[in-house]
């Protein structure tokens, strides 16, 4: 809850950060959702995994989310992947480059420079783009290299273009032309899901970090009441 | 540690001894220092000075004694996570992991080397001479019985093993650290004369052990060679590093 | 016991005697308010900079590889690494805050007055050596915004006349700010800086012990002293009534600095920015970059200061005009009382126009210029913002430059004999 707090209060800046004016949809993630956090780490590993790389998040950490080594090494690893490692891909920088024109970025800790809101409305702002190579386009990230990996599941969005806006790419409304697989709230659902995962993995021991807090922040108060009434009791020497 | 409660006066007690400590600095604060320059500044003041004769130490000293107590609790506190922070971290735990070993492939008398925490690794498919050889060096090494505590109790018999055909050594020697080399060989042809049943030689400082890593009698080095946690996983799958009971 | 040995130390060194002149025998005006926390609060961010400082150094590569990694490594990894960060990084602007507190508690009170002009002038070297720390540190993480603030701050070194190239290059040690600068940078952050810093520091605490402190109202507690005793009516000891009322302070802080690290340590991207989550790319500029907060009000005079002679030079003096001015205040302030107490409307108004100009530059300095849109075409479609920071600029620094007719001219109360309770 906090975290989804803070993550609205920073909502201006990543809109700002993330380059463009594109109204941001709320993600209403909550980190302490650890049942939505692992399917969104199933998401993570079936869809981004192959071409993005975590390299900084070790599978073992998974056992925050209350998974078992058994669990995590038989539903969200690849063979020969010791539990200790972290999520790498064998895909190499320059094919990356060479096959998406820049090499997919490693998304340890995407969800702090790109924030929830931003992730949420972008897995949900691909459209079919003719023009592009992949063939598709983004409205949160215009002329993004990455290809819509979920459209099966999501269909096939097209942009209707604001005839009042004019002809500026990204502008206009997204229209849903061929359903997927998944209704519009599943989707939906599961990007959130996916999101959650994202920002779990941006700061793992965020949820732990909170909890301390207040053990701290109770302790300093308590700690307060002595230090005044030390400081009263000295304090009446002097008139 | 009867005899010496006994014998140490009660007044040296840890808790004496703090409670005398935090008198010594009580006093320092309430009456050394502050109470009588308090009493030589109100008097000076000129708006009476009353007040400064009422001044309540044991009030004082308790207030005192619960800041600092709360303080110290605070400081430990503070303390813990950069303390915590020295200790192996997640990299070097996984580094360090348990490793997972196929000791199917040993031929009988060979002996692989594997990387377990940055050691070596020994991993020895003996022979039945190699056993034999074994039970006949019994009374040339110095600890034959594994006494010394240098192998987890499931590895401390005479051939220092789980099972008798496969020795799982941590291959440093106990002397000064270096890595003996391997002398598998019995008789002259391992330059240690006719009477050497196979072994161990550490080439530092000439320590011998035997083919159950147990240190020859007269050697430097104080211990037999260290056998590392480990289970069989299968009847050729060997983990290193960790003694899990019945798996 | 103690005694005993307490005296065979004080036979060898001058525990007790440092003590008294220090703690139970310095005596300090009475009347410290609100105000008079934040130096010994400074005091305790140092020591937690240190210490935190020492335990990431034990896990931070100052190598362009590995840097972003090791501090990602720092925050996974290392058991509590994500706490001894945090504590770092926000450390790092609570310096600041409290050290801004702690300069504005010297302007309104007159501190930097006669006999104290040396005191102030080490605390602004603090203050320097404080920039110059946060520049470097804010360098290591190699993030997209460490990398491109090092490289414009470090590119307007390069527009000093003749020499700057060189000297960029110099600074640089390559073409580019690279892992030569990080190396470098690394070692000025972690032991040059901190050296300089921890020797100002305790010039700064003798030099405040030899002339004593002020207080709000400004008056010297020496001048009124018991004749037996030499003691000033209205001092008292340092220990134990301003250590008691400091460690209530110390954990009121704590109380904020916890909130802080515990539960928005990024602190809406003011403390922790957003882009530094992304690793340094010498080849792609975030959208917008902007320092760290706390050098915004300067970095806005800089932006304000349009390029004259076709060189970025009148910009980056102007900058350095707007700290180095500073150094001058016990000199230009000619009013006849310290306090702000005793103080007439002009100076009242001059400060208080000045406070909201700090603030507001500060502000702009973390916007992109275009922020607030342009103006029409009366006045060339100027960006509005650029404007109002000029504005800002130019009263900044008239704040300095007439301060000598001001305060001459503005009719003051008269100061009390005494402290006022």
């Amino acid at each position: 809850m906090r975290l989804a707090l803070v993550m609205c209060l920073l909502m201006p800046m990543i809109a700002a950060a993330a380059g463009g004016n594109v109204k941001l949809d709320r993600a209403d993630i909550d980190p302490r959702d650890a049942v939505s956090i692992q399917h969104g780490a199933k998401v993570f590993v079936n869809y981004c995994l192959g071409c993005h790389s975590a390299s900084y998040m070790r599978y073992n950490r998974l056992l925050d989310l209350g998974l078992s080594e058994q669990q995590i090494s038989d539903n969200l690893m690849f063979a020969n992947e010791k539990i200790g490692d972290t999520m790498q891909i064998a895909m190499r920088v320059e094919d990356g480059k060479s096959w998406f024109g820049v090499a997919p970025p490693d998304l340890s800790v995407i969800a702090r420079s790109r924030g929830a809101d931003w992730l949420y409305t972008y897995f949900r702002s691909f459209y079919r783009d003719d023009e592009r190579a992949m063939g598709w386009n983004n409205v949160a990230f215009p002329n993004a290299a990455m290809p819509h990996v979920l459209w099966k599941l999501q269909g096939i969005q097209r942009l209707q273009a604001d005839h009042s806006e004019g002809d500026s790419a990204g502008h206009g409304t997204l229209v849903l032309e061929s359903p997927g697989t998944m209704s519009v709230e599943d989707y939906d659902s599961l990007v959130r899901d996916l999101v959650n995962y994202l920002v779990y993995m941006g700061e793992p021991a965020g949820v732990k970090r909170v909890q301390i807090g207040i053990i701290v922040l109770l302790f300093l108060g308590v700690m307060a009441i002595p230090a005044w009434l030390l400081k009263r009791e000295f304090w009446k020497d002097v008139h | 540690m009867h005899i010496y409660n006994d014998l140490q006066p009660k007044r040296y007690n840890l808790g004496s001894v703090l409670r005398y400590t935090a008198r010594f600095f009580g006093e320092q604060i309430l009456h050394g220092q502050v109470a009588d320059q308090m009493e030589e500044h109100s008097n000076s003041e000129d708006q009476g000075d009353s007040a400064s004769n009422s001044v309540d130490t044991k009030k004082r000293r308790i207030l005192i004694g619960v800041t600092g107590a709360v303080g110290a609790v605070a400081g430990i506190g503070a303390v813990t996570p950069f303390v915590m922070s020295m200790f192996p971290s997640e990299r070097a735990r996984a580094a360090g992991a348990p490793l997972e070993v196929d000791v199917g492939n040993i031929e009988p008398g060979m002996m692989i080397t594997e990387e377990w925490r940055g050691k070596p690794v020994w991993i020895l498919h003996r022979t039945a001479e190699m056993i034999e050889a074994v039970r006949k060096s019994d009374d040339k090494v110095a600890d034959p019985d594994s006494r010394l505590p240098m192998q987890p109790d499931y590895a401390q018999n005479e051939l220092r093993s789980i099972k008798p055909d496969y020795l799982v050594l941590v291959g440093i020697c106990t002397h000064l650290g270096c890595s003996p080399s391997q002398k598998l060989e019995a008789g002259e042809a391992s330059g240690l004369g006719a009477e050497w049943l196979g072994g161990f030689f550490c080439p530092c400082h000439g320590s011998r052990f035997d083919l159950a890593g147990r240190v020859y009698k007269g050697a430097l080095a104080p211990a037999n060679l260290d056998v590392p946690p480990h289970t069989f996983l299968t009847d050729t799958r060997v983990l290193i590093g960790e003694d899990r009971k019945g798996a | 016991m103690l005694n005993a040995l307490l005296g065979w130390v004080d036979k060898r060194f001058p525990l007790t005697a440092t003590w008294k002149e220090h703690l139970s025998e310095y005596y300090a005006p009475k009347n410290f308010n609100f105000w008079y926390f934040f130096g010994s609060l400074a005091l305790l961010v140092l020591v937690i900079q240190i210490v935190s400082g020492i335990f990431l150094t034990m896990h931070y590569k100052p190598d362009a590889d590995q840097a972003f990694a090791s501090v990602e490594y720092i925050m996974r990894d290392v058991p509590w690494g994500w706490a001894i960060r945090y504590i770092h990084s926000t450390g790092a602007s609570m310096f600041f805050v409290v050290v801004y507190l702690h300069m504005f508690r010297g302007l309104i009170y007159g501190s930097y007055r006669k006999p104290r002009e040396l005191l102030w002038i080490v605390g602004m070297l603090i203050y320097l050596c404080l920039m110059a720390e946060a520049f470097f540190g804010y360098l290591l993480p190699w993030g997209q915004m460490s990398y491109w603030g090092a490289q414009v701050i470090v590119n307007l070194f390069g527009a000093v006349p003749f020499i700057g190239p060189d000297l960029a290059l110099w600074i640089r040690g390559d073409y580019v700010v690279s892992d030569a600068t990080l190396n470098r940078f690394f070692a000025f952050h972690v032991i040059a800086v901190p050296l300089v810093l921890l020797g100002l520091v305790a010039a700064h605490l003798v030099a405040l012990h030899e002339v004593g402190s002020n207080n709000p109202d400004g008056v010297e507690i020496k001048k009124k002293k018991n004749p037996a005793t030499g003691v000033p009516l209205d001092g008292i000891p340092l220990h134990p009534y301003y250590t008691v009322k400091d460690i209530f302070g110390v954990v009121i802080f704590l109380m904020v600095f916890t909130v802080i690290v515990f539960f928005v340590p990024e602190m809406g991207g003011y403390f922790l920015e957003y882009n530094n989550f992304v690793p340094a790319d010498s080849l792609a500029t975030p959208a917008h970059i902007a320092p760290v907060w706390y050098f915004t009000p300067f970095y806005s005079i800089l932006r304000a200061v349009p390029p004259m002679f076709g060189s970025q030079f009148p910009g980056v003096l102007a900058m350095g005009a707007a700290v180095v001015i500073m150094f001058l205040l016990p000199w230009i302030d000619r009013g006849t009382v310290k306090s702000i107490r005793y103080r007439g409307t002009i100076y009242k108004s001059a400060l208080a126009i000045f406070v909201v100009v700090f603030l507001l530059l500060g502000y702009l300095g973390t916007v992109p210029t275009n922020v607030w849109g342009q103006f029409g075409s009366w006045l060339g479609g100027a960006d509005r913002a650029t404007v109002v920071a000029r504005i800002g600029t130019i009263i900044y620094f008239l704040f300095f430059v007439l301060m000598p007719w001001y305060t001459r001219i503005d009719k003051t109360k008269p100061e009390p004999e005494r402290v006022t309770p």
